[in-house]
Order: C-alpha cells, then sequence, then structure tokens
C-alpha cells in the first residue's frame, strides 16, 4: 500500500512451523496484556503471546518485584496466575476479536503437569502453546528445565504428545549447553524455539545491605540481555532446523533486524514495550521501511543472512616495533 | 506550534506522546513544579488521584530505563502539571528538563478518588508528596459543592506547600509541623476524631504517611467515616501488564495482591495494608 510507485509492497509474513504470521514482531510473554489494547490496535501484531499460566492461582513473589540496573532490569513477578480454568473463561475470549494468532505461555513444574495443563489450554482460538520451562523465578536458585538437555527432552516428549497444536519452547540463558537443549526440543518434536528467557540476576542495596527484590534473585531483561540472547539465537539456528523466534532486548528496527540476520525467522518484544508502549508498532513499521529502502523484497530474506567475520585487511595485528 | 501528537489508533484511551515544558520551577529546597502544554481534551480526561508515567531524559551516563509513575498535581487547560521531589535518578533527571524541553508522557492511568454526591464535607491529611497527590481534590471538591479542609503536615515552615491552593478553592486549611511537634499523632488523634464526632467529616483522604493511614483507619472505623488512600510502588509498565506493582489488600475477609497501577493508586481506606 506504501509502496513507490512500480514496486510491490514488501511481504512481511513469516512462517513459525505451521504457522503464518502476518509479520515477525509480537510480544514476549510477561510483558503484554488486554491493557495495552488502550493503546494501540492489537490486530498490528503478528502474534499474541500471552502471559504465562499455571493449573492453579498462584500470587506471585513478595515485593519489590522490579528494579532497574544500568542498561536493563531485573524482574521476579513469579509467575501470578488466575489459574487455567479463570484464564479459559475470561481472557482467551478477549482474544478472539483479533485474527492474530494467540500463543498460550504454560509453565508446571512437573512434566506430567505441564502435559495435563497443555492439554487442558488446547481449545478452539488457540494457535500454539509456547513451554515456558525457562522462568528463573519459580524454582529454587533458578532450576528450570531447559537448562539441560534431558530435562528438556523430557518435557517436552510429554508436552508433544499431549497436544496436537503447535509447541514453542522457551529456553534460558542460564544454561551452558544450548546447542544440546535446542536439539533435543527438536528432537522431542517441538515446533520452534523461542530464544530466550531473563538471565538470573541479583541486585544489592548498599545502604540497607539488603537484596532489591524481595525474592533476592530474580531475571535481568532489556538491552544488556541482547548480545547473549542474539548469540544464542544464532546458536539454535544453526544447531537445529527448527524456527527460532529472538527476544532479549529488542528496542529498535536494527535489534529486530540483527535476530533476523542471526538466524531467527521472528521476534518478541518485551521490557521496551514498557518503555514505549508503542515499541512493537514501531518496530513492525520501520521494519517495513527498511527493508523498502534496501530493495528487499519479503521480511523473511533477511532470516540467516549473516556474513562471514570481516577479514583482516590491510591491518596488522601484533606486529613488532621496528 | 508543533502539531500535537495524536493516539495511535481511534478507540484507544491512553495518550502517548511528548508535551513540551512550559514552566518549571522549584517551589522550595526539595520540590518542583513542572507545567505542560497538553491538549485541553487530554486535561479533562484527567481525574484526581490518576498518574502519568513519564520518561524521563538521560542525565548525564545515566539514563533511568523504566519510566517513572507521577500522580498528576494539576490538569486545567492547555496545562498538565506536576509537582514533585527529587529523590532518585528519575526525578534527578526530571529536574534537568528545560523550559521549551519536551517530555514523553503516558496517561491518564489509574484509578482516581471517587466523590459521593451525597459527601458535603471531606478532609483530607496530607504529607510530603502526598500533598501532590491531594491536591486536585480541593478543586473537584469545589466544582460539586463540597467543603474541604485540609491538613497539610510538614517537617517545618518552608516545607509546606499549596496552602494558596486549597484556600483558594475555599478549603479550611490547617497546618501541623515536625518542628513545633503539631504534626504528632498524638496531637492529630484528637483533632480529627473531634471534627469526626461532630459529625462535620463524611470521607477522608491521604496520602504519603503509612502512620496517617493507619491514624485515619482506626479512627474512621471508630467513627464509620468512610475514606480513600493513594498508594505508591515501584512499577514497570503502569498499564497492568506486568504485575510489578502489586501491594497487599483485604478484601472480602482474605489478603489479596492488587496492582497500584491499575485497581489503584486510589484505594479504599479499609482495604490498605498499613
Amino acid at each position: 500500500m506504501n509502496a513507490p510507485l512500480g514496486r510491490p509492497a514488501v511481504d512481511m509474513s513469516v512462517r513459525i512451523g505451521g504457522l503464518t504470521l502476518k509479520n515477525p514482531v509480537m510480544p514476549a510473554s510477561g510483558t503484554f496484556s488486554e491493557e495495552l489494547a488502550e493503546v494501540f490496535d492489537l490486530g498490528t501484531l503478528g502474534a499474541h503471546v500471552l502471559k504465562t499460566i499455571t493449573r492453579d492461582p498462584r500470587t506471585g513473589n513478595p515485593t519489590p518485584r522490579v528494579t532497574e540496573v544500568e542498561g536493563g532490569m531485573l524482574n521476579a513477578i513469579g509467575i501470578p496466575s488466575k489459574g487455567v480454568e479463570a484464564f479459559l473463561a475470561k481472557v482467551v475470549p478477549f482474544y478472539s476479536r483479533y485474527d492474530v494468532p494467540l500463543v498460550v505461555s504454560i509453565s508446571a513444574p512437573t512434566s506430567a503437569d505441564f502435559a495435563t495443563l497443555a492439554a487442558r489450554v488446547s481449545v478452539p482460538g488457540v494457535a500454539a502453546i509456547e513451554a515456558n520451562i525457562s522462568c528463573p523465578n519459580i524454582e529454587e536458585d533458578g532450576r528450570a528445565f531447559a537448562i539441560r538437555p534431558g530435562s528438556t527432552r523430557e518435557v517436552m516428549a510429554r508436552l508433544r504428545d499431549a497436544t496436537d497444536l503447535p509447541l514453542w519452547a522457551k529456553l534460558t540463558p542460564n544454561t551452558g549447553e544450548t546447542p544440546e537443549v535446542a536439539r533435543a526440543v527438536e528432537e522431542a518434536g517441538g515446533d520452534a524455539l523461542v530464544v530466550a528467557n531473563t538471565i538470573l540476576a541479583m541486585a544489592v542495596d548498599t545502604r540497607t545491605r539488603r537484596p532489591r527484590l524481595g525474592n533476592l534473585m530474580g531475571g535481568l531483561s532489556g538491552p544488556a540481555l541482547k548480545p547473549i540472547t542474539l548469540r544464542m539465537a544464532y546458536q539454535c539456528a544453526r544447531a537445529t532446523s527448527l524456527p527460532v523466534i529472538g527476544c532479549g532486548g529488542i528496542a529498535t528496527v536494527d535489534d529486530a533486524l540483527e535476530y533476523l540476520i542471526a538466524g531467527a525467522s521472528a521476534v518478541q518484544v518485551g521490557t521496551e514495550t514498557f518503555i514505549d508502549p508503542l515499541a512493537m508498532p514501531r518496530i513492525i513499521e520501520g521494519l517495513r521501511a527498511r527493508a523498502e529502502a534496501e530493495g528487499v523484497a519479503a521480511i523473511r530474506d533477511y532470516v540467516g543472512t549473516l556474513a562471514d567475520a570481516a577479514e583482516p585487511e590491510g591491518v596488522v595485528f601484533m606486529q613488532a616495533a621496528p | 506550534m508543533t502539531a500535537l501528537p495524536v493516539l495511535a489508533t481511534a478507540g484507544a484511551r491512553v495518550f502517548t506522546g511528548p508535551l513540551r515544558v512550559a514552566e518549571h520551577e522549584a517551589v522550595n529546597a526539595d520540590y518542583r513544579l513542572m507545567r505542560l502544554e497538553a491538549p485541553p481534551t487530554l486535561t479533562a480526561a484527567c481525574a484526581p488521584g490518576q498518574f502519568f508515567h513519564l520518561l524521563c531524559p538521560a542525565e548525564g551516563r545515566h539514563a533511568p530505563l523504566l519510566r517513572r509513575p507521577m500522580s498528576i498535581y494539576g490538569a486545567e487547560g492547555d496545562r498538565l502539571s506536576f509537582l514533585y521531589k527529587v529523590q532518585g535518578k528519575g526525578t534527578a533527571a526530571l529536574a534537568t528538563l528545560p523550559v521549551g524541553g519536551s517530555l514523553e508522557v503516558m496517561g491518564p492511568l489509574g484509578q482516581g478518588f471517587r466523590l459521593d454526591p451525597g459527601w458535603r464535607n471531606l478532609l483530607l491529611v496530607a504529607r510530603g508528596v502526598g500533598l501532590a497527590t491531594l491536591a486536585p481534590l480541593a478543586a473537584a471538591a469545589k466544582a460539586k459543592g463540597m467543603g474541604l479542609t485540609a491538613i497539610c503536615s510538614a517537617r517545618a515552615p518552608e516545607f509546606l506547600m499549596s496552602l494558596e491552593l486549597f484556600a483558594s478553592h475555599g478549603a479550611e486549611v490547617v497546618t501541623v509541623l515536625d518542628s513545633d511537634g503539631t504534626s504528632a499523632v498524638e496531637h492529630l488523634d484528637p483533632m480529627i476524631e473531634a471534627r469526626m464526632a461532630a459529625g462535620a467529616v463524611d470521607a477522608v483522604f491521604t496520602c504519603g504517611s503509612a502512620r496517617l493511614l493507619r491514624l485515619l483507619q482506626a479512627l474512621g472505623d471508630k467513627h464509620g467515616v468512610p475514606g480513600q488512600v493513594a498508594l505508591e510502588q515501584q512499577m514497570a509498565c503502569g498499564l497492568g501488564m506486568c504485575h510489578c506493582c502489586v501491594r497487599p489488600f483485604r478484601r472480602d475477609g482474605a489478603t489479596v495482591p492488587l496492582r497500584v497501577c491499575r485497581e489503584g493508586p486510589v484505594f479504599d481506606i479499609r482495604e490498605a495494608v498499613a
């Protein structure tokens, strides 16, 4: 519609497993809810990824639940949840007004509970399930399924048996085995990788000597996280043939493009929405304009186009002084 | 004048965009008053007790990442104002904004004060920055033909603020100070109780002091006087998405976490856990 004469509009659509999204931009779980509809038309988004739900109601963590650090924020919300039945009765119907795939994020303490919950949310109106196997806030010392390939494979296999919906696995940066965990998801029948959740962190008030979060530890998000999760997205795209959804510190069009070039097929925007509630529509329009300006016909043409590292041409390193 | 920022989509109810700083000055050693040029449709949508989420500018190498919630001090015509105390990175950065500069704002947000049309006499008890939140009640009470008594508490006379504002709306102003001991609960308790016992108080309002909150809860219970309190909490999104800003409240016989940004910042005084 906005394309110059003689040049077709940029094709913004991307495919994630069996789903086609009208553009590659969606919210990160936990940073999005119905209230954002008061700020912009949520129908413009590529997908709607909801806050993680659990089977039973949970009150969440003690306050303070958030604290600002240089280049980011720490949160320890603790997945407050009204429970799955209230969610299905009240939240899912709200999103039926939009022609946007609804992605339900779920969490549970055991593989069996994960499977039961996945089956329960596999209802009309839900397009995919994002398995939050990486929340650092609900288990002691940040333990989560996605830290090890073995526990990842086990929970994803149980989930695969429990639902026919596309199954996305949200990975954690709190692991030294990113490619192995990604391959475990693929082997267990997962459809996509969301890379990644927050990194386990803490902060101290030096005056009171207390931790700055009520939960002591929490998850780091925001710009400081981006180089780490970008590296992970690249590793996951190389290690598997699954589509990767990049997530971590995306605030600008350039941030989103970095993930696409590194191999992600789509991106999730989280913390930046707290700072600029219009961040997602701004990034969608910015990606379209950037592709148009660069003569790129389809946004998916950016995916996985990372060039070789620059040759040190004309630069001589470590040469001994004459 | 530049074009006014527009809402992202029709039907959206929350304004997001830059506003120009029209006035910005120190009120005393602690507080600053900032007036922004705002579309009259925006100020008309603001209710006393609601807040805006402000994107504070960078100061030196410290850029506050998250927005800062700030209650509305005034919203009339083409002026939206905030009275604030410089006490952290965000407000320190805000204080550097020059007249003519621009500030990104989002709002109005949250639930404001609710005035029952049957009330004739309101009593507000404000301390510190709570005064900024309660000040807009003066104009609202006057518009509804309600009487207002404002008990303003401060460390010392030079930190009393907005006395003229309350007086200009016909409010009775009572000042109490730490410096002469009049702000002590032991002094306020009989003073407020006498007014309640005389039937001169239909509702109480407070903000800024847990001590005053507990006092008004106790006296309100004893004399059957309802009340409202505006509360603070650290926030991230300001819209209700992140669940960072919860506080505990007594509701239906249980203690439940509610979002200060969404279910508040103004709550029934009986529900607040002081």
